[in-house]
């Protein structure tokens, strides 16, 4: 083997789970932050002011942009890679994925990032004061950001489509932590069926997490 | 039985080729699908037409040689079963059935339903054997080897690398027989000391050789007629990373 340097297949993909368990670890963080807006908008400022001003989590949120940025370039890389494999395809094919949505990571992957850019667009470049007015301001002059998420979850439209990207997002996480492990050689048959159990578990609380707050604040249960 | 076939006829390499349609008629239900072709290609000898290609050997489904897309599966849709030990039974009584050959950039078709598999025997040669020799057979209780360990790496030795794994992928990923030759050697203590070098040899050379890369949709797995596992897979990305960091 010459001693240039190339990123393997295997180095990839592992290069790939690692950031793709980051963003699952990042979601838990998301979710537990939005729960808030169920319970109390100043739970929820609050929250979202400590995000906002925390050197660790500023400095982190970098950290995690690039950790977005690594694992949807390779996500591209991969899968160009492997439309090249098969320059012919069948005329027949079976459904043969036993990881069901493992055959649609790219177009789910894809719709998450055309929501995610959406997403920075509604809050996190408002916040920035990047586009739109800015966010509104409570009776104390702080920044209210549950009002903010609430105004735009009055839209039945902008509801729905948050809560079918959340669907994908579900579908593509059901795959995702589960191969992740699998990438990393954590596959041993006394703890793989708890893996698999904890991915879908993980794929389930996160989609309802994320979808029953919009919904809740649309049809105003909170 | 009469079944309508709708099989690939390719000349040669550099030909375009199409599906051609057969009829055969009156097959015994107990005839193996490569009988069933056989009994075609006589047919079509008659007429002076040029006979179906296909791979075929031990007919006992040990070799690993027949190589048949069949109805969207690698080795037709029984599991666990190579093409030569399919029956005609599994298919319905008029059924159509579609015939194609391996479609992997790898694994070009040389004629009609075979293909050049030789991008396996690469990827053996870049790593996958013992460079030292070791002797005569050694008395049975000369090497101490874990129980479990025997049996994961005779079950790795299974896979007859008729390239089904890769047939099936979606990405056409050598994955799961590059991770089984891994692992019949890597559970053995003879095939420790190489370990680390083969694991890297053996991935770069699929690599170059433009298998895709494994997303983990275990389709592989479930078509395999060996039933290799896909714990081979993560065996051969503990053994990489090991490799990778020291």
């Amino acid at each position: 083997m010459s001693n240039k340097p190339y990123y393997s297949s295997v180095t990839k993909k592992i290069i790939m789970s690692l950031m793709g368990l980051f963003l699952v670890t990042f979601l838990v963080v998301h979710l537990t932050l939005n729960s808030f807006l169920l319970f109390s908008n100043d739970l929820f400022n609050e929250g979202a002011h400590f995000m906002g001003t925390n050197v660790f989590i500023q400095v982190f949120q970098w950290v995690l942009f690039a950790g977005f940025a690594i694992h949807i370039f390779y996500g591209i890389v991969l899968q160009i890679q492997n439309w090249m494999s098969r320059p012919k395809g069948y005329k027949r094919r079976a459904f043969m994925e036993q990881s069901p949505f493992s055959k649609y990571m790219i177009y789910t992957g894809l719709l998450i990032f055309i929501f995610l850019i959406i997403h920075l667009g509604n809050f996190f470049f408002v916040k920035m004061g990047w586009i739109g007015n800015g966010v509104p301001l409570t009776s104390n002059g702080e920044e209210n950001m549950a009002q903010l998420v609430r105004s735009l979850f009055q839209y039945g439209g902008y509801v729905t489509f948050y809560v079918v990207m959340f669907l994908l997002m579900g579908f593509h996480l059901d795959h995702a932590f589960q191969s992740a492990f699998q990438t990393l050689g954590l596959n041993h048959k006394t703890y793989w069926g708890f893996i698999k159990g904890l991915s879908r578990a993980y794929a389930i609380v996160i989609t309802l997490g994320f979808v029953i707050i919009p919904l809740f604040i649309y049809f105003k249960i909170v | 039985m009469d079944l309508k076939l709708k099989i690939w006829r390719q000349a040669s390499q550099t030909d375009k080729g199409q599906f051609v349609d057969y009829d055969v008629q009156d097959i015994s239900p107990d005839t193996s699908f490569l009988e069933m072709i056989d009994i075609l290609n006589d047919k079509l000898v008659e007429k002076g037409d040029d006979p179906v290609a296909f791979d075929h050997d031990c007919r006992e489904g040990i070799c690993g040689m027949c190589s048949m897309f069949i109805n969207g599966h690698p080795h037709g849709p029984e599991s666990a079963t190579t093409t030569c030990q399919l029956h005609m039974r599994k298919f319905k009584d008029g059924e159509t059935i579609v015939i194609e050959p391996w479609r992997a950039r790898p694994f070009p078709v040389i004629k009609d339903l075979i293909v050049d598999r030789s991008a396996f025997d690469e990827i053996i040669r870049a790593g996958g054997y013992i460079s030292t020799s070791t002797g005569g057979v050694p008395d049975a209780n000369a090497v101490p080897i874990r129980r479990e360990n025997a049996e994961l790496a005779m079950d790795a030795a299974a896979c007859i690398g008729c390239g089904a794994c890769v047939a099936a992928c979606k990405n056409a990923s050598a994955m799961l027989f590059v991770s089984a030759k891994i692992s019949q050697f890597a559970l053995l203590p003879q095939g420790k000391v190489e370990a680390k070098d083969r694991v890297k040899e053996m991935v770069a050379k699929m690599d170059e050789l433009g298998f895709g890369n494994c997303t983990n949709t275990y389709a592989c797995e479930a078509e395999c007629p060996k039933e290799i596992s896909i714990t081979n897979i993560a065996r051969l990305n503990r053994q990489f990373i090991g490799a990778k960091l020291g």
